[in-house]
């Protein structure tokens, strides 16, 4: 087997990887701050990618879909937050956790009687296919842009976390929520804003993932056991540990693709079972909840 | 009137029932010391003027708004700060940020720069620490990390709960001397304490509580020479 075709599989793992993290992310960023295990995540991504097709379709313009699709989903996560969640902080860590299983299903549900149980076609759109030369090979110009857009989406939100005000309370909040309190932040408010931006991540994914996968009412089932997959082998909570396990996840299951493709669906799983054998608060994860 | 009035407060954890009928008033640009034995209810009636009990009634009034109905995060904003008796300094940051958090949510425009090397000057120890993180500190320096963090955005009363618990003797020292200052440029302190004489030397006021009822209030000269009282209330 020759090393480009090798190189060719290892970038196309990176681009499976980058839609992963985006799903990982938001699991992980509502997990570490709101402490709730959502599991609605797979079916907003899936939400997120028919906003997306929706949005394309009405303005004939995949951009306008790019942003509008995971505004308007972030916005409807923010209301999921305020109206479903918020009244279960008070009670047991099972509560808000059944509520978003079954919310999952609904929102499932709402988009076959909505758009149909088929799925629907979402084309490449014209400006982004095409495959480039990447010098050891021609790569989907598409998923190249895929890339490109995630590592732009990282690095915005690194410097909102690391360089700016909001980002300070956002990591402190975080750690010590009472302290934020007393320090007169309106922590209810920060929640709301946090479970809106886990939401739209994992909803640009969505969009992100449309031209890739296929757009079908279940297309999240998947997602949300892959994006679990990298949140545990990144450690709960861990933002740097959802990218490093995104992009290692990614990589794996292509490369098992390459060489013994009856394996690559399981071979996450078995990465995640290696992990919690040797490592089980995950790489990049803490062995308690601070 | 008083800066700080509390009538009637009752509050509960859960079942238990932790402060009876509390009453007490402080007035602006004093150090009332409030001491008692452990579990007398002292954090507790920090922490419900703070509002950080699961459920409190009566009337607490700061700067004459009524504080119950209000959140927490809105209490903090009309200028009342709080150091709580674990310091709470938050993991992972370093302490210019940890003092970053006394400011972002202040009611008043305050300029970073300058508040933060404001807080420096009065805080020499922490001066040189800035980037260290917080949590590294000793004791004493993570005290007065949390001191400083309650005083950046210049609240008019700062409530402290056990802050010389753990401390070397000079750090709790150095603390009266910067407490006296506090006092001195107009700020009201409300001081636990289990150190009971040494609050007691700093404070204007003392308040003795005891199974979460007030028992005694006199002037702190009066309650340091009466050992009666110290012994009946305050022994450990």
């Amino acid at each position: 087997m020759d090393l480009e075709l090798i190189l060719m599989q290892l970038f196309s793992g990176v681009a499976l990887g980058a839609v992963l993290i985006m799903a990982a992310l938001g699991l992980t960023i509502i997990f570490g701050m709101l402490g709730i295990v959502n599991f609605a995540h797979g079916a907003l991504f899936m939400v997120g990618a028919y906003a997306g097709v929706w949005v394309a379709e009405q303005t004939g313009n995949f951009w306008w879909a790019l942003l509008l699709a995971p505004l308007a989903v972030g916005a409807f996560g923010m209301l999921i937050e305020r109206f479903l969640i918020r009244p279960l902080y008070k009670r047991s860590v099972d509560d808000p956790l059944l509520l978003t299983f079954g919310l999952g299903y609904v929102l499932v549900e709402a988009v076959r009687i909505v758009f149909g149980t088929d799925g629907v076609p979402f084309a490449t759109p014209e400006a982004l296919s095409g495959v480039v030369d990447l010098g050891i090979g021609y790569f989907p110009l598409y998923r190249l842009f895929v890339v490109g857009l995630v590592a732009v989406v990282l690095l915005a939100l690194w410097v909102a976390l690391e360089k700016t005000k909001f980002g300070l309370i956002v990591r402190a909040g975080a750690k010590d929520p009472l302290m934020m309190r007393v320090l007169g932040v309106d922590i209810s408010a920060l929640w709301l804003v946090v479970f809106g931006l886990g939401v739209a991540l994992t909803a640009l994914g969505g969009v992100l993932a449309a031209p890739m996968r296929n757009v079908t009412p279940e297309m999240g089932t998947l997602v949300l056991a892959e994006a679990f997959v990298v949140t545990v082998i990144g450690g709960m909570g861990s933002l740097l540990g959802a990218v490093i396990a995104g992009l290692v996840v990614g990589v794996a299951v292509s490369m098992t693709a390459l060489f013994a493709p009856e394996m690559a669906t399981i071979v996450m799983f078995a990465l995640m079972a290696l992990v919690l054998l040797f490592r089980p608060q995950g790489l990049f994860g803490q062995s308690v909840r601070a | 009137m008083a800066m700080l009035e509390i009538e009637g407060l009752d509050a509960w954890y859960g079942a238990s029932h932790i402060l009876h009928k509390v009453s007490l008033k402080v007035e602006k640009g004093e150090i009332v010391a409030l001491v008692g034995r452990n579990g007398a209810g002292k954090t507790s009636t920090l922490r419900a003027v703070m509002g950080l009990m699961p459920r409190a009634t009566g009337r607490v009034r700061f700067d004459s708004t009524e504080l119950l109905p209000r959140a927490a995060h809105e209490r903090f904003k009309l200028g009342l700060a709080y150091v709580p008796e674990e310091r709470r300094i938050v993991q992972g940051l370093t302490v210019r940020e940890n003092l970053q958090l006394g400011l972002v949510a202040s009611a008043r425009k305050i300029d970073e720069r300058t508040a933060i090397d404001e807080i420096a000057e009065s805080f020499p120890r922490l001066k040189e620490r800035l980037h260290q993180q917080g949590t590294t500190m000793s004791g004493g320096e993570q005290q007065m990390l949390a001191i400083a963090r309650a005083m950046i955005a210049k609240p008019s009363m700062i409530l402290l709960d056990e802050p010389s618990e753990g401390i070397m003797p000079v750090l709790v020292e150095e603390m009266g001397v910067l407490f006296r200052k506090m006092r001195d440029q107009g700020m009201t302190l409300v001081l636990v304490e289990q150190n009971v004489e040494w609050a007691l030397k700093l404070a204007d006021r003392a308040v003795i509580i005891d199974q979460g009822e007030i028992v005694h209030e006199s002037s702190a000269a009066a309650l340091l020479a009466d050992k009666d009282i110290q012994d009946r209330y305050c022994a450990v």
